[in-house]
């Protein structure tokens, strides 16, 4: 475990009971992203990635095993701890984008921070820059349902990146868009990595994997492969 | 973040116009229900205040037949009856009245010319004019000249001057009571209607020793009405008089009374505490209409927490603790219960004055009751939106972005 590692899981097992069988989601699954990392994961469905990707974010509690992010364990955080470090350490994107479709581009951003206690006021002023830096300066009013799929995932990106988190996951971020929608969406995530950002993303289309610095492949709960990828366009 | 709830609050009430309408509705309802209950109750007790205040709250009458125990009236014997005797007796023995009248009464036709008039004629005292409050307007009061010659003069209201003397100046001149010319010796100043509809300006006053001897031939009178000096020493009077009339009536210690003696004061204690019952029992029917609002309130933030599971999800997801997601949904139905509450108050005031000026009935409006059923009614938004708010403070942030 180095210094600069932002996520460490060791020996992480999931389980799901239903009934009288149990259901090994994730099967003692070990590997540490540091710090800039762009990673990828990638695997059949049902392999366990959203899983995965819940428990990385704090959505959920591993069954056994020990998670690490930012240095700190976290698997025994209760549900107001978790809550909290959601919303200080991670920027969720999701498939769906998970906008509130009752109140503007501007509010959904500037939410997280109205759990982070921030004044109207600089939330207000936050948000509209974070929508301006991935494109949308001129959309700040508009509801989710007034905005493409491409815009709402960039203002779920902008949602994302507000409390300034220590590292954005997000589950098949692409998975809901056409291709140029994609590609546009995966140029903003290069740019956040560029600039430093951490970032896991779940996705099934190999030239979306293909973007990133690192693919972990799962099968039935196991990490199967871990590549990195070398790539001519890293500054 | 107190702020962000309550105009989150607000606005999921504007976009749910209708379904927020209804709900309110139930604790408006409730709320206007509860202050039109308890002012129309309140109306009572001030109503009955006044008839008997306006009657004389120092006043004791004393009736004779007795009662038992259970209350039930006891035919009055033969020959044990209260009369004009008994009556000088107390205001001779007793300390602390201020008059006594003793009084007989019964309905005659009165014939002046060709006008006639049928009018109940009571025969008193001259101290009836002043326990009953009368002023003297024309003329004189029959006097106790009057009453040790058992003259035919009588004293009559403005109502019998109208029917009888249209062309007025009654004073001298001459009425026939059952046949027997009366002199008018006097003229009352109107009073109007009595709280309860009499006319009481509908009043011939005899001497009482004329009535008994010369009109109805009885040796017992109808009843003593007993003026205390004050509210305070009537307990005492009443005791004494009681005692005084036993000795006089001979009755055992045994023996149940063969008087009954009405107190004003005690029956307006009983009259309050029924209308106090009648005010509560009102406002305990209203007030279930209130907690029938209240479940409309909590059936329609059920609704709402199920509708909004992505939402909460969302929220979650973005780092909302358990306390941030209670709060708002406690925030909204806690608005609601403040906006019906004070809706409420403007309905129930509205149907008070509606009551009171369609149906005539006196209302008063309560301020603590209006205080107490907002209060109430915010109370009831809470406690009715506890349980959907945690419902929804608990949901799992997995689950609930699951949720479709
Ligand atoms: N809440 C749950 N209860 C029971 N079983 C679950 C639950 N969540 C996931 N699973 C099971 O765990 C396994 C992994 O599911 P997961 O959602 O992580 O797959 P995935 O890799 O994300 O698949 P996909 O690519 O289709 O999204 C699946 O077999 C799934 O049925
Ligand atoms: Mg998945």
């Amino acid at each position: 475990m180095s210094m600069a590692d932002v996520i460490v899981l060791e020996d992480i097992v999931k389980q799901f009971t239903m009934g009288d069988t149990i259901l090994q989601a994730l099967d003692h699954v070990n590997f540490s992203v540091e710090e800039g990392d762009f990673v990828a994961i990638m695997g059949p469905s049902g392999s366990g990635k959203s899983t995965m990707m819940n428990i990385l974010g704090c959505l959920d509690r591993p069954t056994s095993g020990k998670y690490y992010l930012d240095g700190k364990e976290v698997a025994g955080l209760s549900d107001d701890e978790l809550a909290r470090t959601r919303n200080a350490k991670i920027g969720f994107v999701f498939q769906n984008f998970n906008l509130l479709s009752k109140i503007s581009a501007q509010q959904n951003v500037a939410l997280p921070l109205v759990y982070a206690g921030v004044p109207e006021e600089e939330r207000m002023e936050r948000a509209r820059k974070a929508l301006e830096d991935v494109g949308l300066g001129d959309r700040i009013g508009h509801k989710p349902n007034e905005l493409s799929g491409g815009q709402r995932q960039r203002v779920a990106i902008a949602r994302a990146l507000i409390n300034n988190p220590a590292i954005v996951m997000a589950d098949e971020p692409t998975g809901n868009l056409d291709t140029k929608s994609s590609y546009e969406i995966m140029e903003i995530f290069k740019k956040l990595n560029a600039m430093g950002k951490t970032i896991v993303m779940v996705t099934h289309e190999p030239d979306i994997g293909q973007q990133t610095k690192r693919i972990l492949v799962m099968r039935d709960g196991h990490l199967n492969s871990d590549e990195r990828l070398v790539h001519d366009y890293v500054q | 973040m107190f702020n962000e709830s309550i105009k989150m609050a607000i606005d999921g009430m504007i976009s749910n116009k209708l379904r927020t309408l209804l709900t309110l509705l139930g604790i408006i309802i409730g709320v206007g229900a509860v202050i039109a209950m308890v002012s129309l109750g309140f109306g009572v007790k001030e109503q009955i205040k006044d008839n008997i205040s306006r009657l004389g709250s120092n006043l004791l009458i004393v009736q004779s037949g007795g009662r038992t125990a259970t209350g039930a009236r006891i035919q009055a014997g033969s020959g044990a009856r209260l009369t004009y005797d008994d009556a000088k007796a107390i205001e001779k023995n007793i300390d602390g009245i201020k008059y006594v009248a003793p009084i007989v009464s019964k309905g005659y036709q009165l014939v002046v010319g060709n006008q006639n008039w049928t009018s109940n004629v009571q025969g008193s005292t001259p101290n009836l004019i002043d326990i009953r409050d009368y002023t003297v307007e024309e003329g004189r009061n029959i006097s106790d000249r009057d009453m040790d010659g058992r003259d035919r003069v009588c004293v009559i209201g403005k109502t019998i001057v109208d029917n009888l003397f249209p062309e007025g100046d009654p004073v001298g001149k001459t009425i026939r009571i059952n046949k027997a010319p009366f002199k008018v010796v006097g003229v009352l100043g109107a009073k109007g209607q009595s709280s309860n509809g009499q006319d009481q300006d509908d009043f011939v006053l005899v001497p009482l020793t004329t009535a008994m001897n010369r009109m109805m031939g009885i040796t017992y009178v109808n009843n003593i009405t007993i003026q205390a000096q004050n509210e305070n020493v009537i307990d005492g009077v009443q005791a004494e008089v009681e005692n005084l009339l036993r000795i006089r009536h001979r009755i055992k210690n045994a023996d149940d009374d063969d008087f009954s003696v009405r107190n004003l004061a005690a029956l307006m204690d009983t009259m309050m505490s029924t209308a106090n019952t009648i005010t509560m029992l009102l406002g305990c029917i209203a007030a279930i209409s209130l907690l029938v609002g209240g479940i409309g309130i909590m059936n329609i933030m059920l609704v709402s927490v199920t509708e909004r599971t992505r939402e909460i999800g969302i929220r979650k997801a973005l780092g909302a603790t358990y306390n941030n997601i209670l709060l708002q949904f406690l925030i909204e139905s806690a608005v609601i219960g403040i906006i019906g509450g004070f809706l409420g108050v403007v309905l129930g005031i509205g149907a008070s004055y509606a009551i009171s000026t369609f149906a005539e009935w006196k209302t008063v409006i309560s301020v603590p009751i209006i205080i107490i059923s907002v209060v109430f009614s915010v109370g009831i938004g809470v406690f009715f939106g506890i349980y959907p708010a945690r419902k929804a403070a608990l949901l799992d942030p997995i689950e609930a972005l699951r949720y479709e």
